[in-house]
């Protein structure tokens, strides 16, 4: 069994057949937030259509971290409405969301630091798949699993490390597998590549590719040009909160807002 | 070793050393002092259920442990009102049912308190923890049915169910609460909701993000903690025979539950065991020759101590004296 | 019907000039745990120190006890320097769990009792000044001078800070390190070096609001347990980080003890500070004047 978004007999989670691709996964209607009286996103409207790949792009400050955690449930947002996989999002909290299907991977990683790697693993396994209606992974399935996870993104022989003993690129890959071990539709992979070499980059991509091609759905949120306007099937661009830019990478990267926005005036 | 023979194991090792005690100890002190090293046992293991294992500070062991002592002052004293009130008769609470009510009384006050407080951060638990153990001895002073300030005089039973005194059987009584506090422990160590757990004690912003259900395991770890401080607390007004609110709130409580687990070591069962047992004796044995609040001085200092120098406690210093031995 | 009014008036009175007071004690936590993210939960052992110096300088020499706080601030905030360098070297720069930086102070708050036990013994200590016990009557209002000074000196002395801290460079850059502490690197400020000041000053006002405790009431070593809740109340209510929101906080939680006490008996009032503190943290917790 493949880890990743596509189970046994082809359903993908959240229960729609493959077949069906005319409703977007993720649907964004005018969200709003505000951190006191500073506006982090106003009115952001955005879709997300199954198996994209969606670049995220953006100053420092534009929000699009506080646009991952809204979705994400780690922020409640104040206005606008999150439906996903036809099912609106408000109320739920964020490991609620995580079962529903929509997992992320941490700007700055986030490990289970007295756990061993494959514990790190199984956590995601105990708690959202195996807490999702219908079928249970045995102990020795979720050994398997875990095993299957660390061996995709190369840490099978670190498995019973810490994570104190892991390089920088290879705690990336532990956020990603462990965002992965929750068996998402849609991965919001949030600046996974800052401060990568770069064929540790092309690491990372290669993974993130494999995952799309087994139908999870990618929002990558990047700082990196040539990462994520060679990955990206669609490019959003968020500046001071605002969406300015939304298309296929190559026009959108020629919109006069989105070279004011970097290059200045 | 499986979790079913740990639990047969302890339980024969408790039941061992009453035998034992009982067989060859007849001098009284022991017992009054051993009951109240066996209660450390028991409130330091469930400190640390929420302190090491979820990471959540509680600094109101105080109140739940007294809680649990008050609630079997009113069930002493409810065979009396019920006839005057009503003129039913119904026999004496047993011990054993005190320290279950005591254990629930004190367990839905632990969730009643996370609730309030278990969404913010681990310091607002912390001092929302303090805040609420002055406000049920507050509630309690105030309380004229448990004689409030005053305190409240408990008459021991004449006879001791097991047979010899009644101090033995409460001595009896809280080595089984130690078994049963100990077994829950490690079960919850090795289970999934301990694995749960230790994510929110790692990180809890990505325990959510993979799914663990943060703030119910939360409720539920203040829950058990709190009704075995509650259960621990129920024969109390047994063994001191006057109850009174300076002495249960005593922050003695707070501080030992607290600096036990904090030098023995927070990761393990074996941590508050051995915490306790060392603080616990040095204490009982430093009573009678230095004065109560020097006693307490050095507890405190030694808590000061071991937070910073050695954060995991002995249990920590012994493993990573292995560790260098084994390196070297 | 009468009565009960001029009762009721003197209660909101009262409580009035208490919270200039609680203003005073909890104006440290303001700072440190509102501006510095520090949970110092062990202040009142600060400000017992604070009193029982009070005391000492009074029976010794007869120094008036708000003279004594003055005098004393420069030794508590090198204390609070000191204090902070060992919670920054023991937690801040290992990035430990916060239990263990809680452990610490909650060891600090039990030594500082435990020791004042044990050198001054648990019998109540009270100071001699020339305000202790005479009042102003403005009609049938009762303005108790023990209180009246202390509020009035409380005010000053937050004033002050307010002051100090929105325009001399390092009260800013105090500000600017509560806010964001890696804008304050890049301005290469050092935010170490700023946070211990910032502890520093927070220790500082204990010795001042520690010789207004021994004005208002006799004082032993436990009664700080009844503080913590109360500073940390108004600290939340508050705010966390507002010091015209804390004095308000502090204002309110005067009064509504103050009232508690007169018409319900004054074992009722430490609840109110902490039953205040678990309202707003389940209800509010931002505070009334918070984000």
């Amino acid at each position: 069994m493949m880890p990743g978004g596509v189970m046994p007999g082809g359903v993908m989670p959240g229960g729609v057949m493959p077949g069906q691709t005319t409703e977007p996964l993720l649907e964004v209607k005018g969200l709003g937030k505000c951190f006191g009286g500073f506006v982090a996103l106003d009115g952001i409207d955005l879709t997300i259509a199954r198996g994209e790949r969606l670049g995220l792009i953006g100053p420092n400050g534009s929000g699009k971290s506080t646009l991952v955690n809204c979705l994400c449930g780690t922020l409640h947002n104040e206005t606008g409405s999150i439906v996903f996989a036809g099912k609106p999002l408000a109320g739920l909290i964020a490991h609620e969301r995580t079962r529903m299907g929509l997992a992320r991977s941490f700007q700055l990683p986030k490990p289970f630091h007295s756990m061993n790697l494959i514990d790190n693993i199984r956590i995601p396994l105990l708690y959202t798949v195996n807490a999702r209606p219908g079928h249970h992974l045995t102990d020795a399935a979720i050994a398997e699993r875990c095993d299957e996870l660390l061996t995709h993104v190369n840490l099978a022989d670190k498995a019973r490390r810490r994570p104190r003993d892991l390089t920088q690129v290879e705690m990336r890959k532990l956020e990603l597998a462990r965002a992965v071990a929750t068996q998402p539709t849609l991965l919001f992979a949030d600046e996974a590549m800052a401060g990568l070499s770069h064929s540790e980059i092309e690491e990372i991509l290669v993974v993130l590719m494999r995952l799309n091609e087994q139908g999870i759905t990618i929002v990558l949120i990047e700082h990196i040009m040539s990462a994520v306007m060679s990955f990206s099937t669609r490019l959003v661009v968020l500046v001071a909160g605002h969406k300015i830019a939304d298309g296929p990478p190559q026009e959108a990267i020629r919109n006069p807002e989105v070279e004011k926005a970097y290059l200045g005036e | 070793m499986r979790n079913s023979v740990f639990w047969g194991v302890i339980l024969l090792v408790g039941i061992a050393f009453i035998a034992a005690s009982r067989l060859l100890i007849v001098n009284e002190y022991f017992y009054f002092a051993g009951y109240v090293v066996l209660e450390y046992i028991v409130l330091s293991t469930a400190w640390n259920i929420l302190g090491g294992y979820t990471g959540y500070t509680n600094f109101g062991t105080g109140a739940f442990f007294a809680v649990g002592a008050y609630s079997s002052a009113v069930l002493h004293k409810l065979p009396a009102l019920l006839h005057g009130v009503f003129g039913w008769t119904i026999p004496p609470v047993p011990l054993p049912a005190m320290i279950v009510v005591g254990g629930i009384v004190s367990g839905a006050i632990g969730l009643g308190t996370g609730y309030l407080t278990l969404r913010l951060r681990g310091v607002f638990f912390a001092i929302a923890t303090l805040a609420m153990s002055i406000v049920i001895q507050t509630l309690i002073v105030n309380w004229d049915f448990v004689g409030g300030s005053r305190g409240i005089y408990i008459i021991r039973p004449a006879n001791a169910p097991l047979g010899g005194g009644y101090i033995q059987y409460l001595f009896s009584l809280m080595t089984l609460l130690v078994v049963v506090s100990i077994g829950i422990a490690r079960s919850i160590e090795r289970s999934r909701l301990g694995l749960g757990l230790a994510a929110i004690r790692d990180d809890e912003q990505a325990a959510e993000a993979s799914g663990v259900p943060t703030l119910r395991l939360k409720l539920i770890s203040t829950t058990i903690s709190g009704g075995l401080m509650g259960m621990a607390g129920a024969p109390l007004p047994y063994y001191v025979t006057y109850l009174d609110p300076t002495s249960s709130f005593n922050l003695s409580y707070a501080v030992n539950s607290v600096a036990m687990p904090v030098i023995g070591g927070m990761q393990s069962w074996v941590g508050p065991l051995i915490g306790s047992i060392l603080l616990g004796t040095i204490q009982q044995l430093a009573t009678v020759t230095i004065s109560s609040a020097l006693n307490l001085l050095i507890v405190g200092v030694l808590l000061i101590l071991f937070v910073i120098i050695a954060p995991n406690g002995i249990v920590g210093l012994v493993q990573s004296w292995r560790r260098k031995r084994e390196a070297a | 019907m009468f009565v009960s009014l001029d009762l009721l008036i003197n209660a909101i009175v009262a409580g009035i000039l208490l919270g200039g007071f609680y203003a005073a004690v909890s104006v440290g936590v303001t700072i440190s745990f509102g501006m510095l993210d520090i949970a110092n939960i062990s202040q009142p052992a600060f400000i017992l120190l604070g009193s029982y110096a009070a005391y000492v300088m009074n029976g010794l020499v007869g120094l008036d006890p708000i003279l004594t706080g003055v005098v004393m601030t420069p030794a508590f905030f090198v204390l609070g320097m000191a204090v902070y360098r060992l919670y920054y070297y023991a937690f801040e720069r290992r990035g430990e769990q916060a239990i263990q930086g809680l452990a610490f102070f909650f060891g600090l708050l039990f030594v500082g009792e435990v020791s004042l036990v044990l050198i001054f013994g648990v019998d109540y200590r009270f100071v001699e000044a020339s305000y202790i016990g005479p009042s102003i009557h403005l009609g049938f209002v009762e303005l108790p001078l023990r209180m009246l000074l202390p509020c009035v000196c409380s005010l000053i002395m937050i004033g002050a800070l307010q002051l100090y801290l929105s325009r001399s460079f390092i009260g800013r850059a105090i500000q600017a390190v509560s806010q964001d502490g890696l804008a304050l690197q890049l301005m290469a400020a050092s935010p170490t070096k700023i946070k211990q000041i910032a502890f520093g000053i927070s220790i500082a006002t204990c010795a001042i609001a520690g010789s207004f405790l021994i004005i208002i009431q006799p004082v032993e070593p436990s009664i700080g347990r009844d503080y913590i809740g109360r500073i940390f109340a108004i600290c939340v209510l508050g705010g966390m980080s507002s010091m015209p929101g804390m004095l308000l906080a502090a204002v309110l939680l005067g009064v509504v003890e103050s009232i508690t006490a007169t018409f319900y008996g004054p074992s009722w009032a430490p609840a109110v500070g902490f039953g205040l503190l678990l309202i707003t943290l389940a209800v509010r917790p931002a505070g009334l004047m918070g984000r």
